[in-house]
């Protein structure tokens, strides 16, 4: 009970985790998609209160920990060429590629700036006409509205100097994807609430009715995640497979319409590499042709790199939960927060790194 | 990098289009936010603004449970947009 006092009303969550406890008949399997579900999961000490009631697999939820080697060796090398400067969100800059990170070629005089959002960088790209901007857009739905109207800014500007490297993710395939594994052990979902506020959820119809499985929309705070927890062994005991919303505070069926409006006017679906998984089926969202002058990818030629995928990582063992990240041979030896060997343990979101910040605090 | 923060919409520059614009207060902190998805916020409402983009609206006890939640390195986040520029800036 440590961490009770943690909670907002401790009263709440403690009768949340004794009727978790009172109608949990079996270990149910259930995955939090999101990395900030997982933070929250670990700071407030619920997945070791549910030890043995319930167990929480650590999804793909952290947009940078999914974003390709190869992606993140293009722009560390974009960011090398003397006519180019990179613009990033600052949860990139210690993402490994094969070869590096943008931190890395960055000391040794790469040209790289952080940024809040994407339309600073069309900033950066009025106030520098005689160098190329190039945009690092990574991240799940919840980003795109943000990198689409950078790209409608960037015309309306007639920039000839901004670009993207778009690498973009979608949430929804992969889960599908994690489903369909022969190993799969996923029994429910508590789906992302804040890739939700975008999207909407009405598209989880679907994956509830072709893999029997529960959805649950669910939100942040300790108490939403106990809520949402609860809603899916309710329906898991029952023998259900139903699609709910904890979060409906904030998130509506259809999502927010004019983002969704703004995404799809620019971006289209497209297959995307994972890393950690491998090609997902229309995993990523790509520019659409009358947007394709914008695409970095078109601008520049990356170069060729012969280094094989680092291979030593275990995050998609982690994202299926097979394992949990202090079992990675790696895990605060060999790979920490400073220096890491994998994106799950650079960014705050990764399951890596919760387990290392909050495996530290406990001791 | 999901998360966003909580502000309160103060004063709109611009309410049409896909380039609608307002200034948003986050704790004190003032900053220009484009607003193409959220033009039907009424001044004093709050938004969740992500990457310079406001992305919903929440109402103000939403918003303090949200802006709670956050690290403070989450809500410096924030302080790291370009202030204001152009003619704007003043008022
Ligand atoms: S501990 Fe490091 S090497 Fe092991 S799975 Fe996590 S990020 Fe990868």
């Amino acid at each position: 009970m440590k961490y009770l006092d943690e909670y907002r009303d401790p009263d709440a969550a403690k009768l949340l985790l004794d009727e978790i406890r009172r109608v949990t008949s079996r270990p149910w399997t259930l995955m939090e998609v999101c990395g900030g579900q997982t933070h929250s999961l670990l700071r407030h000490g619920i997945a070791s209160e549910l030890e043995g009631t319930v167990e929480l697999i650590h999804g793909p939820g952290c947009p940078v920990c999914v974003t390709d080697e190869p992606d993140v060796d293009f722009a560390c090398q974009l960011a090398q060429r003397q006519d180019v400067v990179l613009a990033s969100f600052g949860d990139m800059l210690r993402v490994p590629g094969r070869s590096g990170s943008l931190l890395d070629v960055q000391t040794t005089g790469a040209h790289i700036r952080t940024v809040y959002s994407p339309l600073d960088a069309v900033k950066l790209a009025r106030q520098n006409p005689e160098k190329q901007i190039v945009f690092f857009a990574v991240g799940f739905e919840t980003t795109a509205p943000a990198t689409a109207l950078a790209i409608q800014q960037a015309d309306q500007d007639r920039l000839e100097n901004f670009s993207m490297l778009v690498s973009h993710v979608r949430v929804q395939p992969a889960m599908e994807m994690l489903l369909q594994a022969p190993e799969n052990r996923v029994q429910a979902f508590l789906a992302a609430g804040h890739v939700c506020t975008v999207m909407g959820y009405e598209s989880y119809d679907s994956l509830v009715t072709q893999y029997r499985l529960p959805v649950v929309v669910t939100g942040f705070e300790p108490l939403d995640l106990l809520e949402g927890i609860l809603a899916c062994v309710r329906q898991l005991e029952a023998g259900a497979a139903r699609l709910e919303n904890q979060y409906a505070r904030l998130v509506k069926p259809a999502g927010n319409r004019a983002a969704r409006d703004l995404v799809q006017h620019v971006y289209q679906v497209c297959d995307r590499s994972w890393r950690g998984f491998g090609v997902i089926p229309n995993g990523g969202l790509e520019l659409r042709p009358e947007w394709r002058r914008f695409d970095a990818r078109r601008r520049f030629t990356p170069i060729q790199s012969s280094i094989e995928d680092i291979g030593e990582c275990q995050s998609y063992e982690i994202m299926t939960g097979h394992i949990r990240p202090p079992q990675c041979p790696h895990f605060g030896k060999h790979c920490t927060p400073e220096s890491p060997l994998g994106a799950p343990m650079v960014s705050s979101e990764g399951a890596c790194a919760a387990y290392y910040h909050f495996a530290k605090a406990n001791n | 990098m999901c998360l966003g923060i909580p502000g309160k919409v103060v004063r709109w520059l611009e309410r049409e289009g896909p380039f609608a614009q307002a200034e948003v207060e986050f704790d004190g902190i003032r900053r220009l936010v484009h607003m193409a998805c959220v033009t039907e916020a009424e001044l004093g409402e709050y938004v969740v603004v992500h990457a310079g983009i406001a992305i919903s609206r929440v109402d103000s006890i939403e918003a303090a449970r949200i802006f709670e939640t956050l690290s403070e390195s989450e809500k410096e986040e924030v302080l790291k947009a370009e202030p204001f520029d152009g003619p704007e800036s003043s008022g």
